[in-house]
């Protein structure tokens, strides 16, 4: 996603069944003239959403012979993939180093969070809240006030620029939205669990591996979900750390699409699309739980 | 002595590696940055230690912002604020308003409002870039030209191009992407206000505008707060979409992130930690009442 966190009341998931924060309710009542006004607006808007992906569909179809102005928005004369055999070939490299970046990217800064939100949800020690502030207030600052400093640490310890460097950047960067999502998550375990693995005798550390962590894949999701979408979409610590050789999709579909001296919008076009069919796919499989990540952006808990 | 490790110990383990990582790599660094925008770092031999750097105070504070361009940066940043966070509320409030009551399909209006948000800001960057085409007439081919088709000619502008306004522009592939967030966060606030309250108001006899107006956007106020950072904070760390649309070198759409960004790019290392501590201290004066109102309200 946009390098983005985000924020608000309503728990992401919660360990009861609780209803989703958005969940539906059954309309009643047949035609009515507010009903169709609103249905008239919803579907104007709809369009205007859809513009940019109509205007990516026919141009990443267009060959050569579609180059004037004039036919700028009408569809292909002829339907060619040439554009998407070119694109393809430009962004597979990176797209199999995205692959390598995001995924230990997403699950160890998942596991930090974790163990964090465990903490600062169920032991409430003088300070935790003060903690779980400092934390998460990283959430927050704007890199670029990290940035030369960070430049000169990651060179400092010799880690190579590319795929190492970004995952560590990921990591870090991505603990306090991780700690927070897993920290609402927690509260909304019923304390009674916790409560009878202290009975049984278990400390701290057995009840959050052999009691916490088995009940603990729904959160797994919504920060995977979210770790993987904000690292996948990233482009500010791409462009800082690592080049076109070595770099993720971002930073070769920007070179794709403004490196050239003649831009051809149709490949750069079907670029974008494959930069952006992973992070789509799990919106489509998984909306729901992207829904929940959004949410738990939410400070609150 | 034991039982203190015994009590403290455990949690303290689990918390302790994003501790050292978060000190290090977010305060630690915080404070690098400060003292590194202090020094006269401004030349490739400095920043690579081969040359003597010295400690000059707040010079390059003073110079940054006596300096025209980069008040045109804070401009353009100001403006490109303002116009984000407008519309991305009003959009968002008025798609989560025309959601609220049940409707047929509701789940698919839903579902491509808040699309745009997976996709990364450098994707449609080079989509919006193509609609944003600042040819007119005879060779528009972007958004202009659809303006012509219906009529619209005086719609037609150069967009991007305009030394003035062109900021705007870019905000406005920013409001597509993130409307539909905003939009999520109201259609959630809206589903928490419990059904009594909706139907204590009804058994009043209010309209439904008035119920609106008087019972359900006043509670709506905390939801307007977390969009209101929300959208704020990412409106000033902007970057992706100016340096996918735009370009860095471009007068018109630069922002602090884009100074910082070139400023990087010519090895001159103080003026570019100096142009990152301002956005800091600019978007901590928002985000540290934020956290501190949040942290006490979970404490209750």
């Amino acid at each position: 996603m946009t390098s983005t966190s985000a924020t608000l009341p309503v728990p992401p998931v919660s360990a009861g069944s609780k209803p989703g924060p958005l969940a539906t309710r059954k309309p009643r009542g047949g035609f009515t003239v507010g009903r169709t006004v609103r249905y008239a607006l919803l579907l104007l808007f709809l369009l205007i959403v859809l513009i940019p992906v109509y205007v990516l569909f026919i141009t990443s179809f267009k060959g050569a012979g579609d180059a004037s102005p004039s036919r700028a928005w009408s569809l292909p004369t002829t339907w060619t993939t040439e554009n998407w055999v070119a694109a393809w070939d430009a962004l597979a490299p990176s797209i199999w180093r995205t692959v390598q970046m995001v995924v230990p990217a997403s699950v160890i800064a998942a596991v930090l969070g974790s163990m964090n939100g465990f903490v600062l949800s169920r032991w409430s020690f003088r300070g935790a809240n003060l903690i779980f502030t400092l934390i998460l207030f990283g959430m927050f600052i704007p890199y670029q006030a990290v940035m030369i400093p960070l430049l000169e640490l990651m060179l400092g310890a010799g880690i190579p620029s590319g795929i190492p460097s970004l995952i560590i950047l990921h990591v870090v960067y991505g603990i306090p939205i991780t700690t927070l999502i897993f920290r609402n998550y927690y509260e909304s375990v019923p304390g009674e669990i916790i409560e009878a693995a202290r009975v049984d005798g278990a400390g701290m550390l057995r009840t959050y591996f052999s009691v916490i962590l088995p009940i603990s894949a729904p959160g797994f999701v919504v920060v995977l979900i979210w770790q993987f979408t904000s690292a996948w979409n990233d482009f500010l610590f791409a462009v800082f750390f690592s080049s076109s050789a070595n770099g993720p999709v971002t930073l070769a579909l920007n070179n794709l699409a403004n490196g050239a001296l003649l831009q051809n919008y149709g490949v750069s076009m079907a670029g974008a699309l494959f930069a952006s069919l992973p992070t789509l796919v799990v919106y489509i499989i998984l909306g729901k739980y992207f829904i929940g990540g959004l949410m738990s952006g939410s400070v609150k808990g | 002595m034991t039982r203190t490790i015994r009590r403290w110990g455990p949690p303290f383990l689990l918390l302790a590696p994003s501790m050292v990582l978060i000190a290090v790599f977010v305060y630690g660094l915080i404070f690098v940055n400060f003292r590194t925008s202090m020094t006269d770092s401004h030349t490739a031999p400095q920043a690579t230690g081969q040359a003597p750097v010295n400690f000059v105070g707040l010079d390059n504070y003073v110079t940054l912002l006596g300096s025209e361009a980069f008040q045109h940066s804070l401009k353009n940043l100001l403006l490109y604020t303002v116009v984000f966070l407008v519309g991305t509320m009003v959009l968002g409030f008025l798609w989560a308003w025309l959601l609220d009551k049940p409707l047929r399909g509701e789940g698919i209006f839903r579902s491509i409002y808040l699309f745009p948000m997976a996709v990364s800001f450098v994707a449609s960057g080079v989509v919006w870039r193509w609609l944003l085409n600042s040819n007119e007439g005879e060779n528009a081919s972007g958004l202009n030209r659809p303006f012509q088709i219906i009529g619209l000619d005086f719609l037609q502008n150069p967009w991007w191009n305009n030394v003035t306004w062109g900021i705007i522009a870019i905000a406005l592939p920013a409001i597509w992407q993130l409307s539909g967030y905003v939009m999520a966060l109201f259609l959630a606030g809206f589903r928490g206000i419990p059904e009594e309250l909706r139907e204590a108001g009804r058994m009043d006899g209010a309209s439904e505008w008035k119920l609106y107006r008087h019972v359900l956007f006043p509670q709506l106020s905390p939801v307007v707060l977390s969009a209101l950072v929300i959208i704020g904070h990412m409106s000033l760390k902007s970057f992706d979409l100016i340096m996918s649309i735009s370009k860095p070198a471009n007068y018109q759409t630069k922002v602090p992130a884009i100074d910082m960004y070139v400023y990087k790019s010519s090895f001159d290392y103080a003026n570019s930690a100096a142009v990152g501590a301002i956005l800091l201290i600019i978007v901590a004066v928002v985000i540290v009442p934020y956290l501190i109102h949040n942290a006490r309200a979970g404490r209750r």
